[in-house]
C-alpha cells in the first residue's frame, strides 16, 4: 500500500480544487487587493514628499485632529455601553432579553445616511429641537456634537456584540463565588470579569475604533463640511478627490488604509494568539 | 405554566450579583437616546402630514428610479456575493495551501477599510483611464459612472458578510455524512450538490440577507464610482442627502422610511432564519 497518494473519498478531485482555488484567489485579488494596492500606488505616484505635504497641510491636520477627537469620545462611551449591556444580558435573566439583543444590532443593518437623517430631523434648524436649542446657543449640527453623535450611532454595536456571547458563555459562577466570599460588585468586575473578557474587549474596541475613524455617510450629513473646522479625515478625502487633487486624496486615504491594515493585523494576531478566549464570539 | 413563571421570578430575585438595575437601565437609556428615538422620529416625520404626501414623495420618477436601482443592484450584489462567498469559504475551510492565512485575513478588508477610501479607489480603478478601466474600455465595457459601477461597489462591500457567516458552518459539517454518501456510490459533485448544499442553504440565505442590507444602505463606497446621474446611477441614500441639502425634510424622511422598513424586514427575516437553523441542528 502506497501512502503517497492516499486520497479520501471526502476530498475534492484535483481539478475541482484548482478551479475553486483559482476562482477564490482571483476574485479576492481583483475585488479586494487591487483597490488597496491602487490607494498606495496613487498616493506615492508623485513621490513620498508630495504625499507627506498633502497629509501635513493645515486642513489635513485639522481633519486628522477632529477625527481623533470624535473617536476619543465615541469609542469610550460605546465601550461603557457594551460592558454594561453585556453584564445585564449575560449575568441576569429578564423578559425581553432577546429583543434587546437584536435591537443592539440595528445600527449594523441601518444605512449610515439614515442615521444622519434621523439626527437632522431632531436637531436640524427645521427639526424638533433645533430652534429651541438655537435659542440657548447650543449647536449640534455642523459642529462637534453632531459628528460625535453620528460616530456613536454607527459604532454603537461593536463592543456589545463581541462581549455578549463571550460573557454569556462564561456564565456567572465565578462572579457569584467572588460576591459570596465578600467581594464588592466593582471588585468582582475588576478582578474576576475583566481578566476573563479582556481580549474580547480589546477586539471589540479595535473594530469600533477603526470604524469610528473611517465613518463617512452619517458624519457627512451632520458635519456641514467646513474646511479646517468640521471636516473629518474621510470628508477631507472626499473634498480633495472632488477637487481633482488625486495625490492629496489618496495620500490621506493611504493613512486610513494603513490604519485598516494595522487593525486587520492586530485582529488576526488576537484571533490566532487568543483563539480560545475569543472562541465564543465566533460561534455566534 | 404559572409555577414555571414563578420559578423564573424567584430565580431572578435570588441573584447574588449586583448591578442589574444600573446596567440594564443605562443600556436601555443609551439605546433609546442614540438609536431608537432618532429612528422613531424618522417614521413620525415621514407620515406626520398623512399618507398622501408620503406617496407623492416616493412616487416621483427620480425617487422611484433611485429606489429601484438601490434595491435591484443590492439584490444582484447579494447573489454574486453568495456565489463567491460559498466558493471562498469552501476553499478557506477545506483546502490547505500556502498563503491561506493571508487570504483569510484579507476577506475582512471591506469591514476595516473606510468606505470613502474604498469609494475613491474603486472609482479610480474602473475609470476610463484606470487600471481596469482601460482594458474594459477596449472591449467596449464601461463600469464607472454607470449603474454597473454601483454594483461593483456593492459586491465589494458585501463579500465579508457571506464568507464570514458560512465559514464556521462549513467547518462544523461532519465528514461522516459525506463519507456515507461516498460509500453509497455518490460522486464528489453529487455529494456537494445533494448532501452539503441543502445543509448550508439557510446559512447562505442569512449571509445574503446581511450583504443585501449592507449594500442597500451603502453610501461612501458607491457614490464616487456611480457618477450619480439622476434616474440612472443615483442611489437612494444619495437622494436623501440631496433632499436634506434642499431642506426637503419630509421627502428625505419618506425615502428614509422605505429604507428603514426594508432594514427592519431583513432583520426580522434574519431572526427567522436563525430560528430555522437552530431547529435543524
Amino acid at each position: 500500500m502506497t501512502r503517497k497518494h492516499l486520497t479520501l473519498p471526502t476530498d475534492d478531485p484535483i481539478w475541482l480544487k484548482l478551479l475553486l482555488g483559482t476562482l477564490a484567489v482571483g476574485f479576492v485579488g481583483l475585488m479586494l487587493i487591487l483597490p488597496l494596492a491602487l490607494v498606495f500606488q496613487e498616493a506615492l505616484s508623485d513621490g513620498l514628499s508630495s504625499a507627506w505635504i498633502a497629509i501635513t497641510t493645515p486642513n489635513a491636520l485639522a481633519a486628522i485632529h477632529l477625527s481623533l477627537i470624535a473617536a476619543a469620545i465615541a469609542v469610550p462611551l460605546n465601550t461603557i455601553f457594551g460592558i454594561s449591556t453585556a453584564w445585564a444580558v449575560a449575568k441576569f435573566d429578564f423578559p425581553g432579553k432577546a429583543i434587546l439583543v437584536s435591537l443592539i444590532d440595528l445600527p449594523f443593518s441601518v444605512s449610515p445616511v439614515i442615521a444622519g437623517l434621523a439626527y437632522v430631523l431632531i436637531f436640524g434648524m427645521r427639526g424638533w429641537l433645533g430652534p429651541t436649542l438655537a435659542g440657548f446657543d447650543i449647536q449640534i449640527l455642523f459642529a462637534l456634537p453632531g459628528i460625535v453623535l453620528a460616530t456613536m450611532f454607527v459604532t454603537f454595536p461593536f463592543v456589545a456584540r463581541e462581549l455578549i456571547p463571550l460573557m454569556t458563555d462564561q456564565g456567572r459562577d465565578e462572579e457569584e463565588a467572588a460576591v459570596s466570599l465578600g467581594a464588592s460588585g466593582l471588585m468582582t468586575f475588576v478582578r474576576v470579569t475583566l481578566p476573563n473578557i479582556k481580549w474580547g474587549l480589546l477586539y471589540g474596541v479595535l473594530l469600533c475604533n477603526a470604524r469610528a475613524l473611517g465613518e463617512f455617510g452619517a458624519v457627512s450629513i451632520l458635519s456641514g463640511h467646513i474646511q479646517g473646522r468640521t471636516n473629518t479625515m474621510p470628508l477631507h478625502i472626499s473634498l480633495l478627490y472632488e477637487n481633482y487633487d488625486f495625490v492629496g486624496a489618496f495620500a490621506v486615504a493611504a493613512l486610513l488604509a494603513l490604519l485598516a491594515l494595522v487593525t486587520l493585523i492586530l485582529k488576526s494576531l488576537l484571533e490566532w494568539r487568543y483563539a480560545d478566549a475569543l472562541a465564543a464570539i465566533h460561534r455566534h | 405554566m404559572a409555577s414555571r413563571r414563578m420559578a423564573v421570578v424567584l430565580r431572578g430575585r435570588r441573584h447574588v450579583l449586583p448591578g442589574f438595575g444600573l446596567s440594564l437601565g443605562f443600556s436601555i437609556f443609551y439605546l433609546g437616546v442614540i438609536v431608537l428615538i432618532p429612528l422613531a422620529a424618522l417614521f413620525v416625520w415621514a407620515f406626520q402630514s398623512g399618507v398622501t404626501p408620503f406617496w407623492t414623495a416616493i412616487g416621483t420618477p427620480r425617487v422611484a428610479a433611485a429606489l429601484k436601482l438601490s434595491f435591484g443592484m443590492a439584490a444582484i450584489a447579494a447573489v454574486i456575493d453568495s456565489l463567491f462567498g460559498v466558493i471562498v469559504a469552501w476553499v478557506l475551510v477545506r483546502y490547505r495551501f500556502a498563503g491561506k492565512g493571508l487570504l483569510d485575513a484579507v476577506i475582512d478588508l471591506p469591514f476595516a477599510l473606510p468606505t470613502v477610501v474604498a469609494g475613491i479607489a474603486l472609482s479610480a480603478l474602473y475609470a476610463p483611464n484606470g487600471w481596469l478601466g482601460v482594458p474594459l474600455a477596449a472591449h467596449g465595457i464601461r463600469i464607472a459612472y454607470t449603474p454597473w459601477g454601483v454594483l461593483v461597489a456593492m459586491v465589494f462591500i458585501g463579500l465579508p458578510f457571506t464568507v464570514r457567516t458560512l465559514q464556521p458552518v462549513l467547518g462544523d459539517i461532519g465528514r461522516d455524512v459525506e463519507e456515507a454518501a461516498a460509500t453509497l456510490g455518490a460522486t464528489r459533485l453529487q455529494t456537494i450538490g445533494k448532501v452539503i448544499m441543502p445543509q448550508i442553504m439557510p446559512t447562505i440565505l442569512s449571509g445574503a440577507a446581511m450583504a443585501f442590507a449592507r449594500a442597500l444602505g451603502e453610501y461612501g463606497s458607491v457614490i464616487f464610482i456611480a457618477g450619480n446621474l439622476p434616474a440612472i446611477s443615483e442611489i437612494a441614500p444619495l437622494l436623501i442627502v440631496i433632499k436634506l441639502e434642499q431642506y426637503d425634510y419630509t421627502g428625505a424622511a419618506a425615502i428614509g422610511a422605505v429604507m428603514l422598513s426594508a432594514a427592519f424586514l431583513i432583520l426580522l427575516a434574519l431572526n427567522g432564519l436563525q430560528f430555522w437553523i437552530g431547529k435543524r441542528r
